[in-house]
């Protein structure tokens, strides 16, 4: 009897929470995911005079089910050259992937399913292993687009990675803490505390577009380039594996969000902390920022063309990677001349 | 903690066994998949030591950036698999006698390795008990002060091969036609289109 309390307590219990909490977070990020597809054609509907989907339901809010059950009914094609294997791990482990890095994000003051102390390297390990799932995808499929595209894609994300990876470093070095929460209550005090109104507001600059190349969008959509390369890596996929490459770019668009939002707009807090603005829950300002951030990319996707290919990797080694490393030397020598380097014990 | 060994041996298993499949696959794409996996299990044991950051690096390094690599360059390699595989036979007993001298090598360098009585007063910078600091910490502490100009030293050295690699594989061609970058950025709207009104029946 009292094994069976021990065995109770000590293993079946703390499973329950953990896949509880694993639920809580994987089906809110994929109905998100659902509705950032349809907030994606309102809103470019709306900025070029259109209406978008209006039918499906009540203003078209139905429209993500429909389209959904339609990817479900339709029929697996696999090309007879590919190589099977691959061609069904590629969309798994891009899915897969956009979704467990969601384990460190923290939603609020202690919501956060692991509050591991390398967080932010989690999130950068797990997004520089993005670029897998496409160039398996490339490979397998055995059709030149597909390869072309992945290749592409592949050497774009490495090169935004860089970038990412100084930006973050920036934001570190002022907070003095690997971890996510930590990185949030440091921005603690009203929006002033922010770190995108600090000096460190270029960094955020180059951390949003960098984010856009990462997760492929316009302007640096030239994985998917249409005209060029018919639609990119996932050309040869239909039915649910295309269904699974979709999912995973939208859930790592809101996942890109998510970072943007916790390295610098305060992640849960409120803009201000007084009476009206701290009454409204940490997750709901954070849902919140996670929308401001998801409008911005596709605002930008309506607004700006694609860029040719040599620009983007100009943009990338030649703009991005020099400037985000003088950053992080002035913030480190900033940190050092001015005495404010934050105390060691944070992590 | 049972689920801890459980886990140890699990992570340990699929580790060796991707290994062992690394050297045997057929196709060399497989191999770099397998070898990923490999990489993958090495980083959950650092984890399971304790010891994230490493963990974390492993992946960050290897799997996030060297092998990508070294999948972009097989991938694009056009070779013949069943071409690659016919002297396997042939090369099988030289390769099986290195493979014994180097394990019997590591045997015996395992079996008497004795570490000096007095090496632990000899550690000229203290290493902080891990309830005091976390792994990042005493490693920045130990890297980036104590063994600046050793850490310093070792980028010299990676500078090197960098430029050395670049040397060996830069060559210049004639005629090719580049890009000019401050030309394209300075190409103003009114330099290049005319807006032109053209009565009809007639052209410009």
């Amino acid at each position: 009897m009292v094994d069976m309390m021990a065995l109770w307590e000590n293993y079946i219990w703390p499973t329950a929470w953990i896949v509880g909490g694993i639920l809580m977070i994987v089906v809110p990020v994929l109905l998100s995911v659902a509705y950032l597809t349809l907030a994606e054609r309102k809103v470019i509907g709306w900025m070029q005079l259109r209406k978008g989907p209006n039918v499906v339901g009540p203003f078209g809010l139905l429209q993500p089910i429909a389209d959904g059950l339609k990817l479900f009914f339709k029929e697996t094609i696999i090309p007879a050259s590919s190589n099977r294997v691959i061609f069904f791990l590629a969309p798994v482990v891009t899915f897969v992937l956009s979704l467990i890095a969601w384990a460190v994000i923290p939603f609020g003051p202690g919501l956060v399913l692991a509050d591991i102390n390398v967080g932010f390297l989690y999130l950068f390990a797990i997004s520089s292993l993005g670029v897998y799932g496409i160039l398996m995808a490339g490979w397998a499929s055995n059709s030149k687009y597909a390869f072309l595209g992945a290749l592409r894609s592949a050497a774009q994300m490495v090169s935004y990675e860089v970038s990412i990876g100084f930006v973050i470093i920036t934001v570190l070095l002022a907070v003095g803490s690997l971890n996510l929460s930590q990185i949030v209550l440091a921005q603690s005090g009203g929006i002033h505390h922010w770190h995108a109104f600090s000096p460190l507001l270029p960094m955020f600059v180059v951390f949003f577009v960098s984010a856009l190349a990462e997760t492929n969008r316009a302007p640096f959509d030239l994985p998917e380039a249409e005209a060029e390369l018919v639609s990119g890596y996932n050309v040869e996929y239909s039915s649910m594996t295309f269904a699974m490459f979709f999912l995973g770019e939208y859930a790592n668009m809101i996942l890109m969000s998510a970072m943007t939002a916790i390295l610098f707009l305060g992640g849960w807090l409120p803009p201000f902390e007084f009476a009206p603005f701290t009454w409204i829950p940490g997750p709901i300002w954070f849902a919140l920022k996670i929308a401001f951030v998801l409008f911005l990319f596709l605002w930008v996707r309506a607004t700006f063309p694609r860029y040719r290919y040599d620009q983007l990797m100009r943009l990338g080694w030649k703009v991005f990677l020099p400037l985000s490393l003088a950053w992080v030397i002035l913030t480190a020598g900033w940190l050092i001349a001015f005495d404010q380097v934050p105390p060691a014990g944070g992590a | 903690m049972i689920i801890q060994a459980l886990a140890f041996y699990l992570f340990a298993f699929v580790a060796i066994a991707a290994g062992v499949m690394v050297v045997t696959a057929r196709n060399p794409v497989h191999s770099v998949l397998f070898l990923i996996l490999a990489f993958f299990n090495s980083a959950a044991l650092f984890v399971l030591m304790g010891a994230e950051f490493l963990a974390m690096i492993l992946v960050v390094v290897y799997v996030g950036a060297v092998a990508v690599l070294f999948l972009f360059v097989v991938m694009m390699l056009d070779i013949n698999f069943v071409e690659m595989r016919q002297g396997f036979l042939q090369y099988l007993p030289v390769g099986g006698l290195i493979g014994i001298i180097l394990l019997a090598e590591l045997v015996l360098i395992v079996g008497t390795w004795a570490v000096s009585p007095e090496a632990a007063t000899l550690v000229t910078a203290p290493i902080p008990p891990p309830d005091q600091a976390s792994n990042i910490h005493a490693l920045g502490r130990l890297i980036y002060t104590h063994y600046v100009y050793l850490f310093q030293a070792s980028g010299m050295v990676l500078l090197v091969a960098m430029m050395g690699a670049i040397v060996l594989t830069l060559r210049h061609r004639e005629g090719v036609r580049r890009q000019k970058i401050e030309q394209q950025l300075a190409r103003k709207a009114e330099d290049t289109i005319e807006v032109v009104k053209v009565p009809s029946g007639s052209g410009i």
